[in-house]
C-alpha cells in the first residue's frame, strides 16, 4: 500500500471541508433545509406521469392545498380493494358548487384512478369508491371548483400486498 | 346480464339530499396482467358511468383500470321531482348495462 503511494502525493484541487466548518452550518441547515422540508411536504416531487395528468386536468391553473379531504386507510393489507371516499367543503349553490373530482396515483401503471362530473345539482360534494393501489404510494384527489379554481388533499398509504400485477410498472 | 346492486331510498322530501349507492358486477381487467403462458391480457374494464334522473344527467363518472373489480360508486343528488333515475355503465368491447329505479318524492 504504501510503497505504491510513496513520493506520489495526491494534489488537493480544492480545500477539503473540516469537521469545524460542517458544525458551523448546522444551524443554518436546522432553518433553511429541515424546517421547509416538514412545513411544505405537499410540493414534493412526484412522477412525471402524475405531473403530466395533474396538468392535463388543471392546465396552467394554481393548485391549492385544502377544501378538500380524501379519506382513504393509511396502512391496507390488500392493494385490491382499498375504500377511498372523497369530500369538498362547498356550499353547492348554484353558483358556487364543485364541477369535477379528481383521483390520482403515484405509482400504478396509469395516474388516473376516477373522474366525476358533479354539478350544484349533487347538493353535497362526497363521491366514494374502491381503488386499486399498487404499491404503497400517494394518492391526489383534485377538486374542480365552479370559479376555476383547483383544491386538492395527498394520502400517504401503506400497502402490504399490492393489487395483483407479475410486472409491477 | 350483470348484476347491479343499486342502494337509494325510495321515497324523499322535495329538495332532501340522498345518497346513491351503485355497484355492478365487472372484472376491471386491467390490461397490464399476463397469463399463466405469458400472454398479455387485454384490457376490459368499464369506462363510463353515468346516472340520469328523468331524463336529466345528475353524475358521471369516467373509471380508469386503477377502479376495482366491481366497480362501486357512490354520490349524492337533490331530490327534486317523482320518476325514474336510471344508471348506465359503459366499457371495452361495446360493453354496455343500466339499470332503473323509482323514486317517490314527496
Amino acid at each position: 500500500m504504501g510503497a505504491t503511494g510513496r513520493g506520489r502525493r495526491p494534489r488537493r484541487t480544492h480545500r477539503v471541508a473540516s469537521r469545524r466548518d460542517l458544525l458551523a452550518l448546522l444551524p443554518a441547515a436546522a432553518v433553511g433545509g429541515l424546517l421547509p422540508s416538514l412545513m411544505v411536504r405537499p410540493a414534493r416531487a412526484t412522477p412525471a406521469a402524475l405531473k403530466a395528468a395533474i396538468a392535463e386536468v388543471i392546465g396552467d391553473a394554481q393548485l391549492n392545498v385544502g377544501r378538500v379531504k380524501l379519506e382513504i386507510p393509511p396502512l391496507v393489507e390488500n392493494g385490491n380493494t382499498v375504500a377511498c371516499a372523497v369530500k369538498v367543503e362547498s356550499p353547492m349553490s348554484a353558483t358556487d358548487y364543485v364541477k369535477a373530482i379528481h383521483v390520482f396515483n403515484e405509482k400504478n401503471p396509469q395516474p388516473n384512478v376516477v373522474s366525476a362530473k358533479l354539478g350544484a345539482r349533487a347538493g353535497r360534494a362526497a363521491i366514494a369508491t374502491r381503488i386499486r393501489l399498487t404499491d404503497t404510494q400517494t394518492v391526489t384527489a383534485i377538486a374542480e371548483m365552479s370559479d376555476g379554481s383547483f383544491w386538492s388533499h395527498s394520502v400517504d398509504v401503506v400497502i402490504t400486498l399490492g393489487a395483483c400485477l407479475e410486472d409491477p410498472l | 346480464m350483470p348484476r347491479a346492486l343499486i342502494k337509494l331510498p325510495s321515497t324523499a322530501k322535495r329538495g332532501e339530499i340522498i345518497e346513491i349507492k351503485t355497484l355492478i358486477s365487472h372484472e376491471m381487467e386491467t390490461g397490464f396482467r399476463h397469463s399463466s403462458t405469458g400472454a398479455p391480457i387485454a384490457r376490459d374494464i368499464i369506462t363510463n358511468f353515468v346516472a340520469t334522473w328523468n331524463g336529466e344527467e345528475i353524475f358521471s363518472a369516467r373509471l380508469f383500470p386503477a377502479i376495482a373489480a366491481n366497480p362501486f360508486i357512490t354520490f349524492h343528488t337533490i331530490a327534486t321531482e317523482s320518476g325514474t333515475i336510471e344508471f348506465r355503465w359503459t366499457g371495452d368491447n361495446g360493453y354496455s348495462a343500466s339499470e332503473q329505479v323509482k323514486i317517490t318524492v314527496e
